[in-house]
């Protein structure tokens, strides 16, 4: 068994917006404090203008759940980078 | 559209188990959203999906059996109350809490809960109080603050016309039926960590078999209130939170323990 150290992720953390559920009420905009969201460019099938990551912060996200604690409508998820996953060694 | 977990990544946040992938009809920013997450995360966590059920009231949650995945009931106006204490009574393994608005639980409903209470019934009620009639378009609640404006006061809530707001924790907290009574909020990401620890502890004093659990959640109706979401938290804060105090307003020593337990843990 060898340990392969996944270096090609640069960050740590990252989200992901269901952007079709949302419904643009910004609560994740204002909790993040790290301003990694912001509003999307098109509107959505529920006519809604989404939340969406701002491509030039997403790598400041930190991972701290706090858009997806104040997300009413649960569109949010947020994982870690695992930079370190175990394959076998051919 | 599913999302799906990538396949070496640790998630920090998912949508919980208990929560259909289905969009929620509330309006944009309102709390019920939260609560109804905080609730399934709560009925996750404790793994008691296959015996909860949910006894939905009329107001904006009116739906909600739509979005828990697991049993539900729709009762009729402020009756949720009779209906759980019917469940708990007749299956005393099932796990049933209401989920009451304030128009629903302070207004039509005051008999019931108040009786409920009294009577020291084993279920959990969730009473979520945005301060207003949210569904029928945003008149007066019991719960309504002074000078506040909805359709029915719309120069402002006038004690000498329309009374005084009715604080229901702290009306309930003199009876001695219920076991706990807990007011949380949902304002900023603290307060919801919060409220979520103040739900699990009243669904342990229902397994426990303690007695009566009550969690009031302050939330916003952004739509009702002629805000935008965030200023919507941000009113809240400012305004009801000094009227509605949060806190615990009744511990009974056994839930007490409880608590230790967890802190402990
Ligand atoms: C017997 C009866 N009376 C009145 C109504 C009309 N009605 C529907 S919802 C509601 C108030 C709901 O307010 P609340 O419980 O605060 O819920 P919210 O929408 O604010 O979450 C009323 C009066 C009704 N459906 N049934
Ligand atoms: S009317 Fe108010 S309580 Fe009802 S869904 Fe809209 S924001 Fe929520
Ligand atoms: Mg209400």
């Amino acid at each position: 068994m060898v340990t392969l150290v996944v270096a090609a992720y640069p960050k740590t953390s990252y989200i992901v917006i269901d952007e079709e559920k949302c419904k643009g009420c910004h609560l994740c905009i204002a909790a993040c404090p790290n301003g990694v969201i912001g509003q999307a460019s098109h509107i959505n099938r529920m006519g809604y203008i989404p939340a969406t990551v701002i491509r030039e912060k997403a790598e400041e996200c930190t991972g701290c759940t706090v858009c997806a604690i104040m997300c009413p409508d649960t569109v949010i998820s947020v994982y870690r980078h695992d930079r370190v996953s175990t394959h076998s060694a051919p | 559209m599913r999302l799906e977990t990538p396949e070496f990544d640790t998630v920090l946040y998912h949508r919980p188990e208990s929560l259909e992938d289905y969009p929620l009809h509330l309006c944009p920013g309102c709390g019920h959203g939260i609560v109804h997450r905080l609730i399934a995360e709560v009925v996750d966590e404790l793994g008691i999906r296959e015996r909860a059920v949910c006894v939905a009231s009329i107001g904006c949650m009116v739906n909600s059996y739509h979005y828990f995945k697991f049993d539900g009931l729709e009762s009729a106006h402020g009756r949720a109350p009779a209906v759980a204490t019917a469940i708990k009574r007749c299956h005393p393994h099932l796990v049933p809490f209401t989920y009451q608005g304030d128009g629903d639980l302070a207004a039509i409903g005051t008999a019931e809960i108040v009786h409920a209470c009294a009577r020291g019934e084993n279920f959990t009620t969730i009473f979520v109080n945005n301060a207003i009639y949210g569904m029928t378009g945003g008149q007066m609640a019991p719960t309504t603050l002074l000078g506040m404006y909805s359709t029915s006061t719309t120069g402002g809530r006038e004690p000498a016309r329309s009374g005084y707001p009715i604080r229901v924790c702290e009306m309930l907290s003199a009876l001695d039926g219920p076991a706990y009574i807990a007011r949380e909020s949902v304002h900023k990401p603290s307060a919801v960590r919060k409220a979520k620890q103040a739900i699990k502890l009243a669904f342990r004093t229902q397994l426990a078999g303690l007695g009566m659990s009550l969690v009031e959640v302050l939330s916003p109706c952004p739509v009702n209130w002629r805000l935008e979401p965030v200023d919507a938290m941000k009113w809240l804060a400012e305004h009801m939170l000094p009227q509605y105090p949060l806190g615990e307003y009744k511990v009974i020593e056994a839930v007490a323990a409880l608590k230790k337990e967890t802190d402990h843990a």
